[in-house]
């Protein structure tokens, strides 16, 4: 269920307390910087720079000794696997902040963007502590993966003498998704599956006609107020200027108003040649989608139709039709 | 100030780039030569340009032609939304700016690397929700992604509605290609289109083949307008605007009016056809020669009726005899070769040739032209003009 205007408010005053603070105390790594780890980091980035590996050539070159690939900075103070638990029992600010939003809703979470700059080169011996704060979340977004608050977060990276070392901004996504189905639960984005059909982009306006659509039904926008029936649905009753809108279940029953057999070009995620359909819908309105157990060849004007959703390969669910028999 | 655009405005110059598939340049470039060319051509410097209005799909914003061409102040500057429904929409920007007083000397714009950038046949997709993007969600799922998929429905109902058949079609893609013939400048210069070689090309969607559809072209246009009186003064005869008018629909989509009761005619440019002629005090009898938006074959035929040359579902009849031809036929139409033929500039290379239609100087010109109608985009917001030979 959307959240309502006021419980949004609620939430949104609550995010907005982490805001500006640290998530929690300075945090030591638990290791000092040291040659094993800059090995294996080395090796699974395929980086065989000798600064980093060989001591004789690093101790020709002007780091005069070996130094750790920069872009480990935030390996030496990360928890390692121990992190997710933080997840179900918060420990720290985002934590928190991640808890809140999935119970919320907000289920899903993606990292956007993150960017790292280096005060000097860290040598083993070194003892590196992060110290996080919150620099903001953002207002609700309308975003491709679904709507959400995006979570910024600056990183301080301090030595054993308190001098920084570099920094780093990280940006997460928590959002709802825009389709169940594609939802990830982790900060891990999903593996390359089979090409898909293009996703309905999620906003205000149609996310709940999707909603309805995963319930299994073939969705009608109508006024709350005056009973009129909309498709495409809109924020408004242009009839009666009621922003009350709600949704009724079409029968399916329809017949074809026009159509187009799709041949090219051809994208990728998609059956060619596609038969495409404008449905009269028996309750009045119209909706474009596609004509299945028909050949090109046999579909015409007026044919009778009905609809369902059906979940395909892609396990997009969408409502199609097939010829009546 | 003038209560109405009728006689206020014209065009005094017109500028276009090469048109060809991989420019090697960038838009920018494009730009900066239609408008620069323009501006010679009406006799003018970029200096004495103070306004400038184009598509807000174009990339180039104002200021950045006004400084790459060197124009100056500006005091008036705008962009007009829907595609190529903008094509004469940016004239009545300017027409209206330089009848009011708000600028003296307007150019009009439109340059892209449509082969080579972003080509619109690779369909519509985007990360960032905007109302535009969740109106193309309720296509995009079921694999309408293009221009010609939303246009294929149209035209289906269309010709189911009044029993046009493929071979009417075919008439409005061959004699555009026989305008294109004669002219240098086109893509299919020299290379005429059979009967046969059109039946014979792939499908794009049903009933849509290849040379339903237009080009995607790398090149730009632009042309300039000010008052008539200032046009005396100028190095072109004048091409003066009759009538102009944008119009957009009761429930109208951008491309994808899919929910009026009738969807084989196009509302928007019957409501703009309306004011457009009784602003010039015109009717469809006076139009001695068209350029008709084509970005697919089919939107010429509806077109024809939009604009009265023949009733509902009679423009397959009114083109039978070669109506459309520069020669000897009753509304020479796309002489240029049009956007299937010579090149795709979202319409404004329409423009330029319908002005060189009033000035005579077209590569297939007909006999008569003291009355020219040129219309933009279809399926959108949209607009056209009359154009006519100043006395
Ligand atoms: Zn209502």
């Amino acid at each position: 269920m959307p959240l309502t205007p006021d419980q949004k408010k609620e939430l949104e005053a609550k995010l907005q307390e982490f805001v500006g603070k640290p998530i929690g105390p300075p945090k030591a790594g638990r290791d000092a910087v040291n040659e094993p780890m800059i090995r294996a980091w080395c090796d699974a980035m395929g980086d065989a720079n000798a600064a980093y590996l060989d001591p004789e050539a690093a101790k020709a070159s002007l780091h005069e000794g070996i130094v750790a690939q920069p872009t480990m900075l935030q390996a030496w103070t990360m928890d390692g696997f121990e992190m997710h638990k933080g997840y179900d029992e918060p420990v720290n600010g985002v934590q928190r902040i991640h808890k809140l939003l999935t119970e919320h809703g907000y289920t899903s979470v993606v990292a956007t963007n993150t960017e790292q700059g280096y005060t000097r080169y860290l040598v083993p011996g070194d003892e590196v502590t992060e110290e996080t704060v919150i620099e903001s979340v953002s207002e609700e977004k309308a975003t491709a993966l679904g709507i959400g608050y995006f979570i910024d977060t600056r990183t301080r990276y301090t030595d054993q003498n308190g001098d920084e070392l570099g920094w780093m901004t990280f940006r997460v996504l928590k959002f709802i998704p825009a389709q169940q189905t594609a939802a990830a639960d982790s900060g891990e984005t999903a593996a390359a599956a089979a090409p898909a059909r293009i996703k309905a982009p999620m906003g205000h306006d149609n996310a709940p006609w999707w909603n309805e659509v995963e319930q299994g039904k073939i969705p009608i926008q109508t006024c709350n107020q005056c009973g009129k029936l909309f498709h495409p649905p809109r924020p408004m009753c242009g009839e009666c200027g009621a922003m009350d809108m709600g949704y009724i279940a079409a029968s399916g029953k329809g017949t074809v108003h026009t159509f187009t057999v799709m041949h090219h070009p051809q994208f990728p995620g998609y059956d060619f040649p596609i038969l495409a359909v404008l449905i009269d819908l028996e309750e009045g309105t119209r909706l474009m989608s596609n004509l299945l157990g028909c050949k090109p060849e046999d579909v015409h004007i007026g044919m009778a139709v009905q609809g369902s959703v059906e979940e395909g390969d892609d396990g997009m669910k969408l409502p199609v039709f097939r010829p009546v028999a | 100030m003038a209560g109405t655009l009728h006689d206020q405005a014209a065009i005094v110059g017109i500028g276009e780039t090469k048109y060809t598939k991989n420019s090697g340049v960038s838009e920018l470039a494009l730009a900066s030569e239609a408008v620069r060319k323009a501006i010679l051509d009406a006799g003018l410097q970029p200096k004495d340009i103070d306004g400038l209005t184009t598509f807000l799909l174009d990339t180039n914003d104002e200021v950045e032609v006004a400084r790459s061409v060197g124009c100056g102040d500006l005091t008036f500057f705008s962009k007009i939304g829907y595609g190529g429904g903008a094509a004469i929409g940016i004239i009545h920007q300017a027409a209206m700016a330089v009848a009011t007083g708000a600028a003296k000397y307007v150019v009009a714009y439109r340059a892209l690397n449509g082969r080579s950038g972003q080509r619109y046949s690779e369909g519509v997709s985007g990360d960032i929700v905007t109302t535009d993007l969740i109106h193309w969600s309720w296509y995009m799922p079921w694999g309408l992604l293009t221009p010609a998929s939303w246009v294929a429905m149209f035209t289906q109902r269309y010709m189911h509605d009044f029993g046009a058949k493929p071979e009417d079609l075919a008439e409005v893609a061959i004699a555009t290609r026989d305008h294109a013939v004669n002219n240098p400048a086109a893509f299919f210069h020299k290379r005429p289109l059979t009967l046969d070689e059109y039946m014979d090309a792939r499908w794009i969607c049903e009933p849509l083949r290849l040379y339903d559809c237009c080009q995607e072209t790398d090149g730009g246009c632009a042309v300039v307008i000010t008052t008539p009186e200032r046009a005396k003064d100028l190095a072109q005869p004048a091409a003066l605007i009759r009538g102009v008018a944008q119009a957009s629909g009761d429930d109208q989509e951008q491309m994808t009016s899919f929910y009026r009761p009738q969807i084989s005619n196009i509302p928007e440019m019957e409501l703009v056809a309306k004011q457009m002629y009784a602003m010039a005090g015109l009717g469809p009898d006076d139009i001695d020669a068209a350029i008709i938006y084509d970005a697919f074959s089919s939107i010429v035929l509806m077109q024809l009726e939009s604009f009265g040359f023949c009733g509902p579902g009679e423009a397959k009849d009114f083109v039978k005899d070669g109506a459309l031809r520069a020669e000897g036929g009753r509304l020479p139409t796309n002489t240029h070769g049009g956007q299937l033929s010579e090149a795709y500039i979202h319409g404004v290379n329409g423009v330029v040739e319908g002005t060189r239609l009033i000035r005579g100087t077209s590569t297939n010109q007909p006999a008569k032209n003291e009355h020219v109608l040129v219309t933009a985009g279809v399926g959108v917001p949209t607009s056209a003009m009359i154009l006519g030979q100043q006395s």
